[in-house]
């Protein structure tokens, strides 16, 4: 996937003019809060439960090395295969390797970011494997050709007109005058159309929640069941995982399970939870015939040790894109690659490099009610800081920005030139303004007053005025 | 009779420009809770500009001046959670790696209050001597809230200011926009955030706002105003101290005398 997130600012005003988008933000900005909230009150120890799960996870980031190892060798005891891969690129050439190896002409998909960080179904596509999203919104963002706008609800951003739009446009052999509005509807006859694509499918792909290192486990969650038909009745089941995913017990994964789902949908556990060990064994009586792991790394490890080590604890909950404000007003397309949200401003600019996704960082009011909502306590606010600061060592931040700030900051570390000039400033503006009580438009401050008013002040600054009456 | 208490007051950057009466109001509070004040001559701001725009040289230098000049007294008060939050939760992060520093920032930090917080949880003010005729909603600004607990205490003093009602809108917790430079850096998005802000607002049929924040009062007053919303918009002091006298409401025009 081609980034797009230097153009944040043109991505944004777009999204702020789509009125579909606006109102499927509108919707998605109260559902997910309420539930999650009502959710968390529910269960006393969630915060206690928040603890354990950063235990769990901080653990596993100091012994990586040893977990994953663990991992691959029970993987492999089960008869499985974990496959090694630095860049999306090799992961790639891996997916397709396993493909070509069965002969495969379709894949169907679980929903997977990893996937979508590979931009995994071009590249099938364009060696002649093609790819069938299975995960209801992931379904519908593929037909229409877009990529999905939030790591749990990739079709958030559309209303269910467009959905139904869209399946008029694609399903063509059911007759067109068909009633579409119910969102039950949709979802039948999406049910009904992937059927046969799940039976003839050649290879299933799904993404991993979490890998269990004590068994060599996969584990996703759904709420569709849609991952289980695509892993279980194909020749191979491919698992594409990024290696922070590892967790060292089953146990380990059912206290984030218990954080994930309330999290995120504000449910006490997903619909479905699939732990995956192996290929099919001779007593099974179903299962693939071959299991891969795909293990990517992709700018991972070089976060380990460093100041943005902390994100390497997101288990992709999405409690923050569904809490932030900017998020809720542009929505995920807006940020220009595959995380959005205040995870993505974090994770994106390691991913991709800061020159890249320099904005993103930026367009955060730092409100803190991603931080607030995170089950893994990640500092979000702080690392976007640490984000700008190093713009700002690399100069990367905007010329007049620099230089606004360096003028200002020489004045405020002069109290009594900062004195005179904001006693002036006062004085000025209040004369100007007084009579309103506020600006329509003033120069030099469009980025304020083209929004909004700028209220005058009062007059006289509180420093002078406190000094008038000192010597009074 | 006990000394009283020794407060510094931290005036910050956008009372001192825009609105003196709000550093009036919380002296006048601060004295009638039985503390004696100062305002120290070499405060300006407390840099949370240049820090959150990754500048940490110039934050720090400012915040030096911050530690220096507010050394000594008991208690130092802030009327706004922002530059409170900057002051306790940031100072001591930004000297992290100076030991000595550090060891002052942490001290600065431990006796630095936000004005509302200070009065409900450390003087225990029991008596707020204040009339407002008025049907009031309070936006939560987001530093108060999250960094510094700010939340039950200015609706707890409110509840004493007579012919008051407080009616709570849908969202208090949610930013209203302004974030410092980001309202004029996404000048589009920070418009959309206030945009929702001030229909919440207008929904609870209130006729006053209330917030502890001059960054988020501007912001929101001035939304208020260009959409010709008869709102008006008062910094949570100044009703406290009784003082919505001495000033019209922000962005209001002034009356003639």
């Amino acid at each position: 996937m081609q980034p797009t997130s230097q153009a944040f600012k043109a991505n944004a005003h777009q999204a702020l003019g789509d009125p579909n988008l606006q109102r499927a933000m509108g919707m998605m900005r109260t559902g997910f809060p309420k539930n999650r909230a009502a959710a968390i009150e529910r269960l006393p120890e969630f915060d206690a439960l928040r603890d354990e799960g950063i235990a769990i996870k901080n653990h596993v980031i100091a012994n990586l090395d040893f977990y994953l190892e663990t991992f691959e060798k029970n993987v492999i005891a089960q008869g499985g295969k974990v496959h090694w891969c630095r860049t999306a690129q090799e992961a790639c050439e891996t997916v397709l390797g396993i493909c070509r190896s069965l002969d495969a002409k379709t894949v169907t998909k679980g929903k997977s970011m990893v996937g979508e960080e590979m931009a995994l179904n071009d590249f099938l596509e364009a060696n002649g494997v093609t790819p069938i999203e299975t995960d209801l919104g992931e379904y519908i963002v593929q037909i229409r050709h877009e990529s999905p706008s939030h790591i749990i609800a990739p079709a958030v951003h559309l209303v269910k007109e467009q959905m139904a739009e869209s399946f008029r446009a694609t399903h063509t052999d059911l007759p067109h005058a068909r009633s579409l509005e119910e969102p039950r509807v949709l979802c039948d006859e999406a049910r009904a159309v992937l059927r046969p694509k799940f039976l003839a499918a050649d290879v299933g792909i799904t993404g991993a929640n979490f890998l269990i290192a004590e068994t060599g486990s996969s584990v996703i969650v759904t709420n569709e069941g849609n991952g289980d038909l695509t892993q279980i009745l194909p020749k191979a089941h491919i698992v594409l995982a990024s290696l922070e995913k590892v967790v060292p017990t089953l146990e380990d994964a059912s206290t984030l399970l218990r954080l994930l789902a309330r999290s995120a949908t504000g449910q006490e556990f997903s619909t479905y939870t699939t732990v995956s060990t192996g290929p099919r064994r001779a007593e099974d009586n179903d299962g693939p015939g071959e299991y891969h792991v795909v293990l990517l790394d992709n700018g991972r490890t070089a976060l380990l040790g460093g100041e943005f080590q902390d994100m390497l604890r997101c288990i992709r909950c999405a409690a923050c894109l569904n809490h932030c404000p900017v998020y809720g007003a542009v929505g995920g397309h807006a940020y220009g690659w595959v995380y959005s949200g205040p995870m993505g401003a974090v994770l994106t600019p390691s991913l991709i490099g800061i020159e890249q996704a320099g904005h993103l960082p930026n367009a955060s009011t730092f409100c803190g009610r991603c931080e607030s909502v995170c089950p893994m306590r990640i500092p979000l606010p702080k690392m976007m800081r640490q984000w700008r600061e190093r713009e700002f060592e690399k100069k990367l931040t905007p010329k007049t920005q620099r230089w606004g700030l360096g003028l200002w900051a020489y004045v405020a570390q002069r109290p009594a030139l900062y004195r005179l000039a904001s006693g002036v400033t006062g004085a000025i503006l209040g004369m100007l303004g007084g009579r309103h009580g506020h600006f329509r438009s003033l120069p030099f401050a469009s980025g304020w007053t083209d929004m909004r008013d700028l209220p005058a002040p009062e007059g006289k600054s509180f420093m002078s005025l406190w000094a008038e009456r000192r010597k009074a | 009779m006990a000394e009283p208490i020794r407060v510094a007051l931290f005036v910050t950057c956008l009372v001192d420009l825009f609105r003196p009466t709000v550093g009036f109001a919380a002296v006048k509070l601060l004295e009638d809770a039985g503390c004696s004040v100062t305002v120290p001559a070499l405060q300006t701001c407390c840099g949370q500009p240049a820090y959150n725009s990754g500048d940490r040289g110039d934050a720090k230098a400012i915040a030096r001046q911050v530690i220096g000049a507010f050394a000594g007294f008991d208690y130092v008060v802030v009327p706004s959670g922002s530059c409170g939050g900057m002051i306790k939760t940031h100072y001591p992060r930004l000297f992290a790696d100076e030991p000595a520093l550090a060891e002052q920032a942490a001290n600065l930090a431990a006796r630095t209050f936000e004005l509302v917080a200070f009065l409900a949880d450390v003087v225990k003010t029991t008596r707020i001597d204040a009339r407002y005729a008025g049907v009031a909603t309070y936006h939560d600004a987001c530093s108060g809230l999250r960094e510094l607990d700010v939340k039950e205490q200015p609706r707890r003093l409110l509840k004493d200011v007579a012919g008051l009602t407080l009616k709570e809108m849908a969202t208090p917790e949610v930013c209203c926009g302004f974030g410092g430079t980001f309202c004029v850096k996404y000048p589009e998005i920070s418009d959309k955030m206030v945009t929702d802000k001030v229909a919440d607002i207008a929904a609870t049929g209130a006729d006053t706002l209330l917030c502890g924040d001059m960054g988020c009062l501007l912001n929101m007053a001035g939304k208020l105003s260009r959409l010709g919303k008869t709102v008006s918009v008062r910094h949570v002091a100044e009703v406290l101290a009784g003082m919505t006298d001495d000033a019209p409401p922000i962005g209001a025009p002034r009356e003639k005398r």
